[in-house]
């Protein structure tokens, strides 16, 4: 009973200490979004709170919070607070599977990616909740928008994941990380399935309601979309969710696709690494929302499933028929794996007689 | 049409995403265009139209003569004047008020005076908490035309050559 | 831990189930659906078979669920009349109900127990689940496995054909043509000097 308690003490404490890691990060991370987009448009962005405005998103913080909380007369109030509160708890609860560095993560849990991929299809509840209910028609439009587009974009993630697991034949994170140990960058995966490591990040892009798939939130026909009837903190709520879930998508296609905590050249702690590759990720995205215009809703779900769902379907196909004609084992079940105590073996089918007499 | 599969690769290898990726870049860093509002202002034209204000003469005289002329061209109504001879006889007006919240700057009361005297100075910092305060009376015109003289009168002078 | 863990689960399974059933507002019925699955989702990690409660999370909560909710949102629903028709529907739901008790009732109680290759093989050679669950399924029930699959296809080829429809007249963007089109060929340049047309 004592060190059961103990136990849950230290995983009470890393879940805080990954928290406060990942709160404070995010808001220097939303500081670096705006810095991005400002630098692109020739402008200066935020530099007066702080030096360099570094502070600036604390000061945003404290403002949404001091703020009234307006709740519209016609509103499902329940489920109009749940929604906001729901989205950032489950961008938060994603972040327990993400393996920051070797060994420095809270639940190695061996379906790590679905996991993640679950949480993050749960994340269009928050958006479609929101919208609906406000009990207002620009919000309930946005809410409809981020459904479709959610579950269309979900589908070739999904594919794109399969192409990765078939390399690794595990869907234990810190095994995919582990899989791409070797040769430096060139055993990393974005060589390997440089296709599908577009895909990911594009449709990781509409997963997030990122720009150019901003649609749920297209301020130039919807005004803020699900979010119109928010204010104050339930907003803040929203906002953070929407930007854990950037980061958490950064952290994952770094885990998927960049080496995770591989060090290119070999030295450096894996945290280190693991950071500069999703700060990295991260300035695509600000990047991609500075330079690219916003896609028309029709043209969103052909990209999705007219161009994404073939290719990456193909790329399945492609990559598993590639591993059967060469004779190439996933990573799992090499002999390398196995060293380190995390391989798998390859089990005969049970034998059929004992269960088929009863 | 025949397929162009030049093309086609070109999209493939989402070569345009490329290049607005390096111009992006090419942006990212240049010298930015922003100034440092309150820290830096931009240049401004001897024309520039901003917070209204009535003049003196160097004498200490008030140059308005309540001729009205401003207050039958203002196309948003906002000016309204009263008048009243003075004790020494000379016609003065004993109120001018702006509605500065309908003014909309386009300075046809400068150009209507004969006498110089209501000009749009180069303040535009003039941002209040209510709106009353945005409701002028003679006093303060003439107290903004106290404080901003020496700019007014340079920048008439400049524009001089021009009318 | 584990029991306390089961018993919360299920309370709220259970709980969340009672409320589909008896909310009013047929969106919080899909919503309390959704908690319905999640709890479900957890009482099966508790059972030791994590890529299940992961696939009834991805393919029910984050897909059909959605799906639901996106149906439910959009019909336009007369609460009141609704609230009126639950007496005369009510025998017809419960005899169903009846009768999905009772088949679950038989099923369990003709269940041996033995039919568990996968947790089995996962026990006996100590591999994950997904591993155990993918030897199994796509050894000795492969066929089963393709015939799943080869229904689902024909019913979503079945949905598309029955929904599909095409207008005449409708102008549709070809994006394929558009990308191909070439400034070469789409624009010609003329020097037309002032004074004079084409």
């Amino acid at each position: 009973m004592n060190d059961g308690f103990w136990t849950f003490l230290i995983i009470l404490g890393q879940c805080l200490a990954v928290m406060i890691a990942v709160l404070i990060s995010l808001a220097f991370l939303l500081y670096m979004d705006r810095k991005v987009w400002a630098a692109v448009q020739l402008r200066k962005g935020p530099n007066v709170v702080g030096p360099f405005g570094l502070l600036q998103s604390f000061a945003d913080f404290l403002k949404f919070v001091m703020k009234e909380i307006v709740i519209p007369a016609g509103a499902d109030r329940t489920v109009f607070l749940l929604a906001p509160m729901l989205t950032f708890v489950l961008a938060s609860i994603a972040w327990v599977a993400i393996p920051f560095a070797e060994g420095w993560v809270i639940s190695d849990m061996n379906v790590g990616i679905l996991y993640l991929f679950a949480i993050s299809s749960l994340g269009v509840y928050g958006v479609i909740m929101g919208g609906w209910a406000g009990n207002s028609k620009y919000p309930f439009l946005g809410g409809l928008r981020s459904a479709a587009q959610m579950v269309s974009y979900e589908v070739s993630i999904g594919f794109v994941i399969v192409c990765v697991l078939l390399m690794v034949g595990s869907l234990n994170l810190s095994d995919i990380v582990h899989a791409q140990a070797g040769a430096g960058v060139l055993s990393w995966f974005f060589l390997k399935q440089p296709v599908m490591f577009i895909v990911f990040f594009i449709s990781a892009l509409a997963e997030t309601n990122r720009p150019p798939f901003d649609l749920p939130e297209a301020e130039s026909e919807l005004v803020a979309g699900y979010q119109v009837e928010y204010s104050s903190t339930p907003y803040l709520l929203f906002m953070i969710g929407e930007y854990m879930n950037i980061v958490m998508m950064c952290a994952l296609t770094t885990i998927l696709f960049l080496g995770g905590w591989l060090s290119p050249i070999g030295v450096g702690h894996g945290l280190f690494w693991f950071v500069l590759k999703v700060v990295f990720c991260f300035f695509m995205f600000a990047m991609v929302k500075a330079i690219v215009p916003r896609y028309r809703y029709d043209q969103l779900m052909r990209l999705g499933w007219k161009v994404f769902l073939p290719l990456s379907l193909a790329f399945v196909v492609l990559t598993a028929g590639w591993m059967k004609i060469f004779d190439i084992q996933p990573w799992a079940y090499t002999e390398k794996a196995h060293e380190m105590g995390r391989g798998a073996m390859i089990i005969e089918a049970p034998a059929a007689t004992k269960t088929e007499d009863s | 049409m025949a397929t162009d599969w030049a093309r086609a690769g070109w999209y493939f290898a989402m070569m345009d995403f490329v290049s607005g990726f390096r111009v992006g870049m090419k942006y990212f860093f240049k010298p930015k265009a922003t100034i440092n509002y309150p820290y830096e202002k931009g240049p401004q034209s001897p024309r520039f139209r901003g917070e209204h204000a009535l003049r003196r003469y160097p004498n200490g005289e008030e140059r308005c003569i309540a001729c009205k002329l401003c207050e039958a061209i203002c196309p948003a109504q906002a000016i309204h004047i009263d008048a009243e001879p003075r004790e020494d006889g000379s016609r003065r007006t004993t109120r001018y008020d702006i509605d500065m919240t309908k003014c909309i700057y386009c300075g046809f009361c400068q150009e209507a005076c004969p006498v110089d005297a209501i000009v749009e100075g180069p303040n535009f910092e003039f941002a209040t908490e209510t709106r009353e305060e945005l409701f002028y009376n003679k006093e303060k015109l003439l107290d903004n035309g106290d404080r901003w003289e020496g700019v007014i009168a340079r920048n008439l002078e400049l524009d001089a050559a021009y009318r | 831990m584990q029991a306390i863990a089961f018993y919360l689960f299920s309370t709220v399974a259970v709980i969340a189930g009672t409320l589909v059933v008896f909310a009013k507002n047929p969106v919080h019925s899909v919503l309390w659906l959704i908690l319905a699955f999640f709890s479900t989702a957890g009482l099966f990690v508790l059972m030791g078979a994590e890529f299940l409660a992961m696939l009834l999370m991805i393919i029910y909560v984050g897909a059909v669920a959605v799906l639901f909710l996106f149906v439910v949102m959009m019909l336009d629903i007369d609460f009141a009349e609704l609230r009126g028709s639950v007496a005369q529907y009510l025998p017809l739901g419960l005899a169903i109900g009846v009768v999905l008790m009772v088949e679950l009732t038989v099923g369990f109680a003709a269940w041996t127990g033995l039919e568990r290759d996968a947790i089995e093989a996962s026990a006996v050679y100590g591999t994950t689940n997904a591993h155990a669950l993918g030897a199994v399924v796509y050894t000795k029930y492969v066929y089963a496995f393709q015939a799943a699959g080869l229904i689902l296809l024909v019913a979503m080829i079945g949905a598309i054909v029955l929904t599909l429809r095409t207008r005449e007249g409708v102008r549709k963007q070809d994006v394929w043509a558009q990308m191909q089109r070439d400034p070469k060929t789409a624009v010609e340049l003329k020097d037309v000097r002032p004074g004079q047309s084409l």
